[in-house]
């Protein structure tokens, strides 16, 4: 494995865990709004939360480097307050893929959550729990296969993003330079072809390992659930 | 006391529930599916925010619409049971048990090895809720409830998903629970024998209105209200005690009213208070006693006599009491239905000495239950 290669890699894994732990939580209020929550704006939120979805990638791109870039008001603020960078960063890349995996998450959490028992929480209520308590002790657990479900989407996702993050941080290897990003910078050049189709072979193994992952994971839930499959 | 006043408007109905009853033993609340029973039960747990009224247990108000009270579900106390059972499916058995023990800042209530050994369930205390038995299940959900630590337990039809010989062993547990725990107890069913079985008080829903509340022998014993209990024929509903056992002949004999009713055998101690109920169609009236092969002749004279549709009519008549006074009391009343011809050539009227003939089959199993009184001080 050349350097290159181990530090597309490394940055692919490091970059597509990142914005999954950054999105999770998002993720999660998300779905809990949308799907219990009742509030004015609730379409137009929803809309929002999935425009990465149907637009394209570079026009998130450019929306993030608009207004995380200098000039824009929250990239000022952030990097006023707390001297966070996001242009040509690794932040800026981890910001791109959880913002691009976000919706596909939120859907996964949602129906989770659309399919915990309401029935269960009543009972919870019953025997002495608060909302907060019953969230915490019987919806989280019951979600957990949701949860990971997205989880697992997003992380795919992060892995393959490539248009927003080339548009909004560039291609800086070592630093944003993703797997994605570092094949189409191999193709870019005279005689790369052969660079290329390693990246791409480690691509695959990547993505083969981590759904294999993920299965196993998803059936030690389902079967901690008493839902054996 | 249990004081209720709520109106709960539904989408497509609406329940006026008024109760007023002593918050002790078991109160069976009753009447046709779609009555409005599991709605009012599920206001009483807050589960449900009813439109207007209050409700107050104990003397707590817990939900009061002039002046907004209402407090939430997990500090009403409440031991709830669901027809379903509603068991975590990601805990075991004990992680259920204990899941209202954890959290209740409540008194303390019954001990959990207590209530583990009350309804056998400490074989099964690891396993996970999607490996029991329905039966099985359901005892868990009830010590789930009890463990609590509430003050009362509501229970919305806790057998209905039951087979019926599960149904009937969890019925012996269910009995238990008042005098055990002290605990009041809130009973939504249809089935008459676990009113027969259970009920010292009873609440009758029909088309979301409580037409009756009280002492279950009088309520059971108002004809007046019999359309509304539910899909069964009319009946009446005699109380007694165990008094003899005809081990050869599988046959049980009870005492009502200072008379002898021969009834399929019953497995109780002599002495167990025993409730019967029997079909108004299967009783026969003679003007005197002759001989025939049904078992139970009693006397009695005739209360009142009230036209049916079509050509019949239900007469009410009060067990004779040997030399007592002729007041009727509850659970010492029959009721016969026949064709008004009879009431005409028989001259059938109030005062009318008369015997009552029925056959011992004609009070088949779930007619006749031991019946477990609860402790007379209330709570």
């Amino acid at each position: 494995m050349s350097e290159l290669e181990r530090q597309a890699l490394t940055l692919s894994l490091q970059v597509a865990l990142a914005a999954v732990l950054l999105a999770l939580p998002v993720a999660l209020a998300l779905a809990w709004a949308l799907g219990r929550g009742r509030f004015f704006g609730k379409a137009v939120l929803e809309a929002v939360v999935n425009l990465p979805l149907v637009l394209p990638p570079v026009v998130i791109g450019y929306a993030l480097l608009v207004s995380f870039g200098r000039h824009g008001w929250p990239g000022r603020w952030l990097s006023d307050t707390f001297g966070l960078q996001f242009v040509f960063t690794f932040r800026g890349a981890v910001l791109a893929a959880a913002v691009m995996a976000l919706p596909l998450m939120v859907r996964a959490i949602r129906q989770a959550l659309e399919a915990v028992d309401a029935g269960l929480e009543a009972a919870a209520r019953t025997l002495g729990a608060s909302r907060l308590r019953v969230f915490a002790t019987v919806t989280l657990p019951l979600m957990a296969p949701g949860l990971l479900s997205g989880a697992v989407l997003g992380f795919a996702a992060s892995l393959g993003e490539f248009g927003a993050t080339i548009t909004f941080v560039s291609n800086v290897p070592g630093e944003t330079q993703t797997l994605p990003l570092a094949i189409y910078s191999a193709l870019q050049q005279p005689g790369g072809d052969a660079a290329a189709a390693r990246l791409v072979m480690w691509s695959v193994l990547l993505a083969l390992g981590a759904l294999g992952l993920a299965q196993w994971a998803h059936r030690r839930v389902q079967r901690w659930l008493g839902q054996s499959t | 006391m249990i004081d209720v006043d709520l109106t709960i408007a539904r989408a497509a109905f609406t329940v006026q529930a008024r109760i007023a009853l002593p918050a002790h033993g078991i109160t069976a609340v009753i009447g046709r599916s779609g009555s409005g029973k599991s709605t009012l039960l599920q206001a009483m747990a807050g589960l449900l925010k009813p439109t207007r009224g209050r409700f107050s247990m104990h003397g707590q108000r817990l939900f009061d619409s002039s002046d907004g009270t209402d407090v939430p579900p997990q500090r009403r106390a409440f031991g709830v049971v669901f027809q379903e059972g509603r068991l975590f499916p990601h805990l075991s058995v004990r992680g259920n048990l204990l899941f209202g023990d954890r959290l209740s800042n409540r008194p303390p209530g019954p001990a959990f090895a207590d209530v583990v050994d009350l309804l056998g369930i400490g074989d099964l205390l690891s396993r996970r809720p999607h490996l029991l038995s329905g039966g099985e299940r359901q005892r868990v959900a009830i010590g789930r409830a009890l463990l609590s630590r509430p003050r009362a337990l509501l229970m919305d039809e806790p057998l209905a998903s039951l087979d019926p010989p599960r149904r009937h062993e969890l019925l012996g547990y269910l009995a238990a629970l008042p005098q055990r725990y002290g605990l009041p107890v809130i009973y939504v069913t249809h089935q008459m024998d676990e009113v027969l079985r259970l009920a010292d008080q009873v609440v009758v829903l029909n088309d979301g209105r409580t037409v009756a509340c009280g002492p279950a022998l009088d309520v059971l014993g108002n004809i007046d209200l019999q359309p509304m209990i539910g899909r069964f024929e009319a009946g009446s509903v005699l109380a007694g005690t165990l008094a003899e056992q005809h081990g050869d002949w599988q046959l049980s004999g009870v005492d009502v009213a200072g008379q002898r009713i021969i009834v399929p055998h019953i497995d109780a101690p002599l002495g167990t208070s025993v409730r019967l109920r029997v079909r108004a169609r299967d009783v026969a009236l003679q003007r005197e006693a002759q001989p025939s092969s049904a078992s139970n002749r009693l006397a009695g004279h005739v209360l009142q006599v009230l036209d049916r549709d079509g050509p019949y009519s239900i007469v009410e008549l009060a067990l004779s009491r040997p030399g007592a006074d002729p007041t009727p009391r509850a659970g010492e009343t029959l009721w016969a239905l026949v064709t008004r011809r009879s009431v005409h050539s028989m001259r059938l009227a109030p005062g009318a000495d008369v015997v009552a003939v029925f056959k011992a089959v004609a009070v088949e199993g779930r007619s006749v239950a031991a019946f477990r009184a609860s402790p007379p001080d209330g709570l």
